[in-house]
């Protein structure tokens, strides 16, 4: 096991997946699919034996894999594991399968074209957040765009290309500055006026504190890259056009994995690299993330289109990680990267959910529909328990993740941030209402029938392909609700890391729950 | 006056000696050839010509006595790399051109003789150690490329664009020469590296016999800061340059021109004689003006962003792919100009990657151009790729990674080219240069993805036929297309080819 270079096979097998995939004929759709999820439960199956051999007292890096790539320019093939990006490599793998198998049912258009372009996206993502050399990091990043480009204006709604277009451009102008951010580090990196000895490594670059008059530079050009993919209010706007454009199995991906990485960014290279400056803005990034917690709440509640009410929720819940992230308490920092892993199991789920009915009733309005959960009880009782998770209900993993996140934040008294937790706090409750008020404009009352050209359409209930969709999302669910131990446990040592180093440049002192689970 | 007569070592310009020669043997094959012969062997003894030209730039790779003919020309490995280069684009524009000389009757073998001539022009251009032979190759490119440019004689555009550039190339070249007196009338020399050593610096170019300087130059070198004369002079030989390699804003010619002439010459245009240009750009002002960098690389870099900002903008609004391409060009060459402020060894290297990079990923784009066109139908709207993608799937996936290159996205050689380029002005302290251009690079990413999206998103709206086989020009597309992924994947061995071939940057 521990011979095996497992994170390569990891990042790599789906690329593999994707270039077999092109030479299967595209008249044999049963096969293209089938190749699709069983490759994907591979997959998924190493990231479990990944799990299992992580040792989770260490911050360090873990089964790092380095090669020469352009070694005269110090860029290096270098990968590892840490407790932060496990979780988030293990919703990757985990949520894959269950995207293939759920456009096994409902996308049957270019299934060639849509099965290598997930995998690439698969590869793209694990790369991502697997990385430990910042040029590697960067052509994963970049990479990533294109097969959501093509996922978003291919297979989406009416207006995908505006939706696709704006997508890339929002994402790639942030991340160009982030490019010479990188490349300032890369200089800085060595002795000498040459290029011998500099380096792209992250870890070797984290060694040498950057000055802290370069510091609010590049932390501003890394956090504007973050801040778009998050996305942060006010850089938000693309990600309601993007989700509503996107097909199903597009949006799902999207909210579960690719709004991570603006978050997992923050934490990873921000806050270890920058953390004067991380420190110095962290008032002024609480004090957005709470506007993004209150607006985003607001503006979902105002929505007629459920998946828009799911996309501006996501704004809500994402202020949620950016607050816990920058208040840099252990338990703050902690609950922020479960509730990574939270929004992505509930607001995936969501999607999956609305693209469901969607499929059964050609419209997303709120109003065409009433006392759904008379015709379709099994679709209401899981959309329950995943609003249940996504408003923070106890019991569910979405509470576990805002609890710790708020304790944390009201902790935090170095930087004055109770009054964040305050108003935080009324944002789940906003949080809420949006929900609970679709719960009942649609599920609840009279049956009614949506009306496409005239006619009723009859509501049926899930069938056994999309309940096996949702199933494992809602057994994680309350897994976590109930029992999230071992998933922070094997956060606990990298974050106290961060959040030590944190701590003592805001002059707070190291956390005292180091080693308290 | 003494003259004596300069020792002529002939094998220091066996390439360019080499492409002369097919050139003339291309025309006088043809003139023995009967007519109902046809003209496919023409195609053959270029390419055997080319590939002997391109040995003999391997073989002088290390050539023992660089500086030839008393100090005219360089036979060293900058100019062997040029001369690969220049032989790699007239290769692929010769099987580019196939198919248009079929469809439009050219008399192939005037359009072999001035391609190779024009080559020989680059290759004088790439090898010039002396502002005469600079000037020498840049007409022999340009004359070549007016005719060229005309050679769709059937098609209006073609004519206007072939008279526009001649009238203007030869202003651009009144400027040249213009330039090339005041220098020599501030450093009293042509010589590259004499007019270096006369502004203080020790080149390795310079001959025995520069002359002596004159006081105000002596004066000048002394305390740092140029004559009036000298930096006039700089000024012009930006502008003759700069209209050759189609910079802003001396560029207003590249869009018809590029849109008029048949469409393998667009390519050859495209790449080589920007290419050509910015080899004599480095030549010239890392040799004869190093220490007045100061002054011309805020020059230069005005220009650079002027380049970038004009070429992405314009682009956007463009309808037919050609025009497009034209002003993608344009900014391109803007991202070449700031390696080029960057005035360091990465920075050269990055010239030359870049110069490699863009080569291959545009003359791949046009040979898609050329691919989708028919006769009497040139499908040269970008509306007229609609639905590509799924009509011909390999044409639509190379343009996809021609485009994705272009706009520099990894992991193509336009990513680890931009990103080279970026690096090199990041290193010399030009970070607003770099920023500039890689938001410029976000806004090319509009008109290059639009491409995509008709591709893939957008059903056509007319039928289309197939156009008929072209295997020349589809092997020229899918070898492009593997080298910029290549490239991409593994940049080492260009790199290091790169960092080999410019042995006057320290």
């Amino acid at each position: 096991m521990s011979d095996l270079p497992i994170l390569s096979i990891l990042i790599f097998l789906p690329l593999l997946g994707a270039i077999v995939a092109l030479f299967i004929p595209r008249s044999n759709e049963p096969f293209l699919r089938a190749w699709a999820i069983g490759l994907s439960l591979v997959v998924f199956l190493a990231s479990l034996g990944l799990w299992f051999s992580f040792d989770p007292t260490t911050s360090d890096f873990q089964l790092q894999e380095q090669l020469a790539w352009v070694p005269a320019f110090g860029i290096y093939y270098h990968v590892g594991v840490d407790g932060i990006s496990l979780l988030l490599v293990l919703l990757t793998t985990f949520l894959m399968p269950l995207v293939f198998i759920y456009t096994a049912g409902s996308m049957s258009v270019r299934v060639k074209e849509l099965v290598v372009l997930m995998l690439v996206l698969e590869t793209a993502m694990l790369g991502t957040f697997l990385a430990l050399d910042l040029f590697l990091f960067y052509v994963f990043w970049e990479l990533m765009l294109v097969p959501m480009y093509f996922l978003i204006g291919v297979w989406g709604g009416a207006r995908r290309i505006y939706a696709a277009i704006k997508f890339f451009l929002y994402t790639m102008a942030g991340s160009v500055l982030m490019l010479l951010a990188i490349v300032t580090l890369y200089f800085r990196s060595g002795e000498g006026p040459g290029l011998s000895g500099r380096t792209f490594d992250l870890l070797t670059i984290m060694k040498e504190p950057v000055p802290t008059d370069l510091q609010p530079w590049l932390f501003a050009a890394f956090a504007l890259a973050f801040a778009i993919k998050v996305p942060m209010f006010p850089f938000h706007t693309w990600l309601p056009d993007a989700h509503v454009e996107a097909p199903t199995a597009g949006s799902v991906i999207l909210a579960a994995v690719l709004l991570k990485m603006g978050t997992y960014g923050f934490l990873r290279f921000c806050l270890p690299l920058f953390p004067q400056a991380a420190a110095a803005a962290a008032p002024l990034i609480a004090l957005v993330a709470v506007i993004g917690i209150v607006y985003g709440a607001l503006v979902a509640t105002m929505q007629r289109d459920m998946k828009k009410l799911v996309a501006y929720s996501s704004v809500s819940h994402l202020g949620f990680v950016m607050l816990g992230l920058f208040a840099f308490t252990q338990e703050s920092m902690q609950g922020s990267l479960l509730q990574m892993i939270n929004h992505g199991l509930s607001t995936g789920a969501l999607f999956f959910l609305v693209g469901m009915i969607y499929e059964r009733a050609h419209t997303r309005f709120i109003s065409d529909f009433g006392g759904v959960a008379r015709l379709m009880p099994i679709f209401a009782a899981l959309f329950t328990v995943v609003m249940f998770s996504s408003l923070g209900l106890p019991g569910t993993n979405g509470f576990v993740g805002e609890f710790l996140i708020l304790v944390g934040t009201f902790k935090q008294s170095a930087l004055g941030f109770q009054p964040f937790a305050i108003v935080a706090g009324l944002g789940v409750i906003l949080g809420a209402i949006y929900l609970l008020w679709m719960y009942q404009r649609a599920m609840q009352g009279p049956v009614k029938e949506p009306v496409v050209d005239g006619h009723a359409i009859h509501l049926t209930d899930l069938t056994s392909r999309e309940i096996f969709v949702l199933a494992p999302i809602v057994i994680l669910i309350l897994l976590i609700g109930v029992y999230p131990k071992p998933f922070l446990d094997r956060t606990a040592a990298s974050i106290t890391n961060v959040s030590d180093q944190m701590q003592k440049v805001v002059g707070a002192g190291p956390s005292t729950l180091a080693s308290g689970r | 006056m003494n003259f004596t007569l300069p020792a002529l070592d002939f094998f220091a310009i066996a390439p360019l000696l080499a492409m002369t020669l097919t050139g003339c043997l291309v025309m006088l094959v043809d003139l023995f050839t009967p007519r109902r012969v046809g003209k496919g062997h023409l195609a053959v003894v270029s390419l055997v010509g080319l590939a002997v030209t391109a040995f003999l730039a391997a073989w002088s790779w290390d050539y023992s006595n660089p500086i030839a003919f008393g100090g005219m020309v360089a036979a060293d490995s900058f100019t062997q790399f040029f001369n690969l280069l220049f032989v790699f684009i007239t290769a692929i524009t010769i099987l580019l051109s196939q198919t248009q000389l079929e469809r439009e009757d050219f008399h192939a073998g005037e359009y072999y003789t001035l391609l190779l001539f024009s080559a020989a022009g680059l290759m004088l251009m790439a090898s010039a150690t002396d502002l005469i032979m600079v000037f020498l190759g840049i007409e022999l490119l340009s004359i070549s490329l007016y005719i060229l440019t005309g050679f769709s004689r059937y098609r209006l555009e073609s004519e206007e664009a072939s008279i526009k550039y001649l009238l203007l190339g030869s202003f651009a070249t009144g400027f040249l020469l213009f330039g090339i007196s005041l220098v020599y009338g501030a450093a009293g020399s042509t010589n590259l590296g004499c007019v270096g050593n006369a502004l203080g610096g020790r080149s390795e170019f310079a001959i025995e016999t520069c002359p002596a300087l004159s006081q105000a130059t002596a004066a000048a070198a002394t305390n740092g800061h140029a004559p009036a004369i000298l930096l006039a002079g700089m000024g012009l030989l930006i502008v003759g340059l700069g209209f050759k390699a189609a910079v802003a804003p001396f560029h207003l010619w590249t869009p018809d021109v590029y849109e008029g002439a048949p469409t393998a010459i667009t390519a050859y245009m495209s790449v080589a004689a920007k290419a050509g240009a910015f080899a004599a750009v480095l030549r010239v002002f890392m040799i004869a003006f190093p220490s007045l960098i100061a002054d011309w690389s805020g020059m230069i870099g005005v220009i650079a962003a002027l380049t970038m900002i004009v070429g992405n903008t314009v682009a956007i609004a463009q309808t037919n792919i050609k025009r497009m391409l034209a002003y993608s060009s344009i900014a391109h060459a803007g991202y070449i100009l700031v390696a080029i402020v960057a005035a360091s060894q990465l920075g050269a290297q990055s010239v030359l990657f870049y110069t490699l990079a863009y080569t291959l990923m545009n003359l791949g784009a046009f040979a898609i151009v050329i691919l989708i066109g028919r006769r009497g139908e040139e499908n040269e709207l970008l509306s007229d790729y609609a639905g590509l993608g799924y009509r011909q799937p390999v044409l639509g996936m190379l343009m996809s990674i021609f485009m994705l290159s272009l706009a520099g996205i990894p992991p193509t050689a336009g990513f680890v080219g931009k990103f080279y380029i970026f690096s090199a002005a990041i290193q010399s302290g030009q970070v607003v240069l770099a920023i500039i251009g890689v938001l410029a690079s976000v806004v090319s990413v509009y008109f290059y993805l639009r491409v995509i999206y008709l591709m893939y998103m957008v059903e056509p709206a007319r039928a289309y036929a197939l156009p008929p086989r072209a295997p020349w020009a589809l092997a020229a597309a899918v070898f492009t297309g593997i080298a910029v992924l290549a490239l991409g994947l593994y940049p080492i061995p260009f790199l290091d080819l790169a960092g080999a071939s410019i042995p006057f940057i320290s």
